[in-house]
Parts: C-alpha cells; sequence; structure tokens
C-alpha cells in the first residue's frame, strides 16, 4: 500500500494537522518509507493468533462508582483563558 | 571530592552519619547544573523547591527519621506531572503548562524523602533516539570520542535524564521507556536503566505516548543504585487500571547474591549478519563473565524478534495519535486562532508539534483509518502475541536473556536523518515493550573510539529481582564508567 497526495491530505485533515501544500509530497515520501518497513509483517503467519489485549494476564480493576475527588474547580481551569471557573473557548457554534 | 561524586548508597549512609547536610548535598547540585548549561540536560531548575524540600529532610535525618531516599536530590523527565511546575514533555504544544496535581511515580519519590532538582530535556512526547526532537534543543552527552571535540547525542528519548546521571548532575533520575527510552541512553552514557514489567510502576500523571508499552524507570549511575529508585517510584495504584497488584520486592537485596546455576539464554536473532564486531564481542564478553561466576550459557531461538520494531512502528504511532488528540488548543497550552474551530484546531496542532511527532500523528491516523485498521493495528497486535509467546518459551529453558543493549555507540546529531535508521536503534529493547517484560541496561565497557557500550538483560514477569542479581554479576566484571569532565 503506497501513499499519494491525495491520501496525505485526508489523513492530515483526520489528525486535524495543517499540512502546507508545499510539505505534502515531503510527507508522502516519509509515509511511504515507514510504511514500506512495516510492510515485513506481510511475512507473518497469524491464521489463528489472537490480537495481544494484555501484557500481563490481570483481572480488569473495578472500583466503586462514588466521587472520591474533586471539589477544585480553581485548580482545573488553572492553565485555561478562564473567567469564573469557566473555560472560554473559541466560538463553535456560529 | 565534590558531595555530587556519591552514589545514592554511599549519600544516604553519609546523611545519617551526619557527615554533610542534604542542604549541603542539594548545593552541591545546583552549582553542577550551572556549571553544566552547556549540555542542555535540565530544560527547567526549581532550587528554591530543592533547598525547602532538603531543609525538611535535614529535619527527618537529624531525628533519626526519614525514607529510603531521603534527602537525596534527583532530577525529573519532563513527562512526569510536578504539580505547579513546568510540565510540557517538551512541546510547544504544551506551552506554560504547569500541571495542579503530582504524578504518582514523584509523589512516592517526594514521600520517600527524595529532592526535586528540577525537569529534564527530552524528545518531545517521549518520541525520538537521540534527544534532538525536543522543542528546548538537544541535549549534549558527556561522553566524547577519544581525542575528539565532537558533540554525541545521549541517546532518546530519556536523553537528558542520562547526561544528567552521567555527569553527575543528580544523584538519579525518572526516566519512561516505550521502545528502549530508558536503556538506549543508559547504554550511550554508561549509566543503569531499567525499563520494569508494564503495570509495576504506575502511569498516572505521566504524559501518555502509546499506552500499552509506556513504563516509567530510574536511570541511576549504579545497579545499587537503581534498584534503590525502583523499589521507591514502583507501586500498586488504584489510579491506573493497568498497574497490577503484586507487592514490591526490596530489589537492593538482591544484589550481591549468586548466580550460580543461573541459566542465561543467547537468542541468536539478536545476532544479526550487519552486527559489529566490537559489539558481538562486547556480548560474547559479558557472557563469559556470567559463566566465570557459575552461570549456564544456552543459545535460545526467539524466532519473531525482526519483526518487533515493524510492529511496534504501528502499534506505538497508532496508540500516539489517539493519545495526542487531546491536544487541541482549546483548554490548555498553546493555542493559534484561526477562522473557525477547526482551523484553530488545525494550525495550533501544526505550530505545536515538531516534525517527528506530526509524522508518528499521521502515520498512525493513517494505520487506524478506516479500511486499514485490520490490516495494519489488529495485524501488529497479532505479531506481538507471537513475539511474548516466543519469550515464554524461552522462560522454559532460561531464566534471563542476555542481548546488546544498542547496536553502536553513541552518534553526533544530524548524523541519522534517515526515521527508519533511527528506528533502528531500538531493534534489540523493543521486544521488550512489546512483549511487556522487565529489561536492564548496564555498561559493560567501552568502544574503540572511547564510548560507553551497554548489555542489555531481559527478565520473566515481575522478576526484576534476576534482572538485578544479574546485572550486578556484569557491573562487578566490568567496572564503572565515568565520562572524564570537559564541561
Amino acid at each position: 500500500m503506497s501513499v499519494d497526495d491525495k491520501t496525505v491530505r485526508r489523513v492530515a485533515k483526520l489528525a486535524r494537522i495543517k499540512v502546507e501544500e508545499k510539505d505534502v509530497p515531503r510527507l508522502a515520501a516519509e509515509l511511504n518509507v515507514i510504511l514500506a518497513f512495516v510492510e515485513q509483517l506481510n511475512e507473518v503467519n497469524v491464521d489463528g493468533i489472537a490480537p495481544l489485549t494484555s501484557v500481563v494476564a490481570a483481572e480488569m480493576k473495578k472500583r466503586k462508582d462514588v466521587v472520591t475527588d474533586g471539589h477544585y474547580a480553581k485548580a482545573i481551569v488553572a492553565n485555561t483563558q478562564s473567567e469564573d471557573q469557566f473555560f472560554i473557548v473559541p466560538r463553535v457554534v456560529e | 571530592m565534590s558531595l555530587t561524586n556519591f552514589t545514592i548508597a554511599e549519600a544516604s549512609a553519609k546523611l545519617r552519619a551526619k557527615e554533610f547536610s542534604a542542604l549541603e548535598l542539594t548545593e552541591a547540585y545546583l552549582k553542577a547544573i550551572e556549571n553544566a548549561r552547556s549540555l542542555n540536560a535540565y530544560i527547567v531548575t526549581t532550587p528554591e523547591k530543592a533547598r525547602d524540600m532538603a531543609k525538611v529532610s535535614d529535619a527527618k535525618l537529624a531525628k533519626g527519621q526519614g525514607g529510603a531516599l531521603e534527602g537525596i536530590p534527583l532530577g525529573i523527565k519532563d513527562l512526569f506531572a510536578t504539580k505547579g511546575v513546568h510540565t510540557q514533555a517538551c512541546s510547544h504544544i504544551l506551552d506554560g503548562f504547569k500541571p495542579g496535581y503530582e504524578s504518582t511515580v514523584t509523589q512516592n519519590l517526594w514521600d520517600a524523602g527524595a529532592v526535586m532538582l528540577g525537569k529534564l530535556n527530552m524528545d518531545e512526547f517521549a518520541m525520538g533516539s537521540s534527544n534532538e526532537t525536543s522543542c528546548y534543543g538537544p541535549v549534549s552527552n558527556p561522553w566524547r570520542r577519544k581525542n575528539s571535540n565532537t558533540s554525541l547525542v545521549p541517546g532518546g528519548s530519556s536523553g537528558g535524564s542520562a547526561s544528567a546521571v552521567a555527569a553527575h548532575l543528580c544523584a538519579a533520575a525518572t526516566a519512561t521507556d516505550t521502545g528502549g527510552s530508558i536503556r538506549q541512553p543508559a547504554a550511550f552514557t554508561g549509566t543503569v536503566g531499567i525499563k520494569p514489567t508494564y503495570g509495576r510502576v504506575s502511569r498516572w500523571g505521566t504524559v501518555a505516548f502509546a499506552s500499552s508499552l509506556d513504563q516509567a524507570g530510574p536511570i541511576a549511575r549504579d545497579v545499587r543504585d537503581a534498584a534503590i529508585m525502583l523499589k521507591a517510584m514502583a507501586s500498586v495504584d488504584p489510579k491506573d487500571t493497568t498497574s497490577i497488584n503484586l507487592p514490591i520486592p526490596d530489589y537492593e537485596a538482591a544484589i550481591g547474591k549468586s548466580i550460580k546455576g543461573l541459566r542465561v539464554g543467547i537468542p541468536k536473532e539478536y545476532r544479526p549478519s550487519g552486527l559489529s564486531s566490537e559489539i558481538n564481542a562486547l556480548w560474547d564478553k559479558g557472557a563469559k563473565w556470567l559463566k566465570e561466576q557459575g552461570a549456564e550459557i544456552v543459545e535460545i531461538s526467539l524466532p519473531h524478534t525482526k519483526y518487533a520494531l515493524p510492529a511496534y512502528y504501528i502499534v506505538a504511532p497508532a496508540e500516539a495519535s489517539s493519545n495526542l488528540a487531546r491536544y487541541d488548543g482549546v483548554r490548555y497550552g498553546l493555542r493559534i486562532a484561526g477562522d473557525d474551530l477547526i482551523d484553530t484546531y488545525e494550525k495550533t496542532r501544526a505550530a505545536g508539534f515538531g516534525r517527528e511527532v506530526q509524522r508518528r500523528v499521521l502515520v498512525g491516523t493513517y494505520v487506524l483509518s478506516a479500511g486499514y485498521y485490520d490490516a495494519y493495528y489488529v495485524k501488529a497486535q497479532k505479531v506481538r502475541t507471537l513475539i511474548k509467546r516466543d519469550f515464554d518459551d524461552a522462560w522454559n529453558k532460561v531464566d534471563v536473556v542476555l542481548t546488546p543493549a544498542t547496536p553502536s555507540p553513541a552518534f553526533a546529531p544530524g548524523e541519522i536523518t534517515d526515521p527508519v535508521e533511527m528506528y533502528l536503534n531500538d531493534i534489540f529493547t523493543v521486544t521488550v515493550n512489546m512483549a511487556g517484560l522487565p529489561g536492564i541496561a548496564v555498561p559493560a565497557g567501552l568502544s574503540e573510539s572511547g564510548l560507553p557500550l551497554g548489555l542489555q538483560l531481559i527478565g520473566k514477569p515481575f522478576d526484576e529481582e534476576t534482572l538485578f542479581r544479574t546485572a550486578y554479576a556484569i557491573e562487578q566484571a566490568a567496572g564503572r564508567f565515568t565520562a572524564p569532565q570537559w564541561w
């Protein structure tokens, strides 16, 4: 599978990264090198093999559905452009 | 002799014997850091905080109290959230970010009495093998080639951690390892680095790169200090669902125990045809040392070794693209205003992420995109099962596996520009992450060019004790290596 310029633009859009038109061919080339490298996996027969979901067998931890933390709204918004403990974000709805 | 020359074990004994105070020790490190600005190992220092913490330690030590790391000054990789202190994963996208919380790992260290000196440089979001992708610029390795003034990379992604430990700018450092980011820089700088079993150390409060691979561990000056550090860092954490509920052994107690009868596996697949004679010889020497101390050397096969790196370069970017989706310029960090919300996201991420991070997010987005998920991600996860199975089979025959840590000694910045060639630095370390196993890098000698070379030991899940015991046996035979000071 090979990546063309159109695919780079589509993937960049999905990844929400602005890619300048002049950088598209370079990125396509770089992605193709990496994808060619991972193509080696085609040699491996994985019939009947389950994907690895956990590297160590362990039962999923469960916790009680209760409030254990909170009441520090100021700390939550400390890194944002906030007013009155709200997030101020760009306009989302026109 | 400077106070910064003591290992953790030595400094702890001297602090308790009141030969010097924690504040004096901290001041010595702060001065050493000031004198080593040219290495660019620290991106932020916290001298006031360090002095305050040292004073608290001195008060405890005066009363004969204190934890396992009481008064010991440490450097912290910029990937760990430290409350109220710069935490940016060395990325522009987190400009100005100061978390309102402390990572479990660093909290464990402070609870043990350690002193924070500052935050250490690293590859952006831990993506790199040379520390060249940091938004704060590259780190210099304290080691240089014989008769050369050329600056060399300290490895990565924990390049600042390795450089700082090797240059005695902290007693030890925290680091993280997703594909080799603790062990490769440790090997490049003549330090000891251990990536514990996945689930041994909490990931809570550590900036995520690839969640199924990331694991924190220490970089230290010798094997004993690495054992002391890991015990303090490890915990069973209800905040991390992948933290495993097993007691934490006294790793230091494993040091010095006999390796008589220990079965050491030598995997034939780790000897690719292009491997340098220097690395081959180092590996043979390591096996010989262990044999001389009573271990049994067993040739083993790990047939899927060559597929670990390609599978890694699907799994890691896929998980990274998902984890890094949170950096959108809305709630914190950098924001570049655009024409609308999508434009703001796109401009922010284009300006905030460096080239390597963008490349990996794009690869990850591609392999997870509609129609490709099974062909890439699911396939890679199946290959991971095979890699893990190779090791499961090996554990029937051996107790520990010995391999080289890296295919070469440290290189110069800019020397490797091809991404895939850079990725090959992790060829011996990445299998360990794919299988979730513990791995330790221990210095074993110097190259012909005078640079440190490391060996790697791979253990059974949660058998870090055997790694410390065996690594110590290598350290006893090889000696320790300290970079001559030029900075």
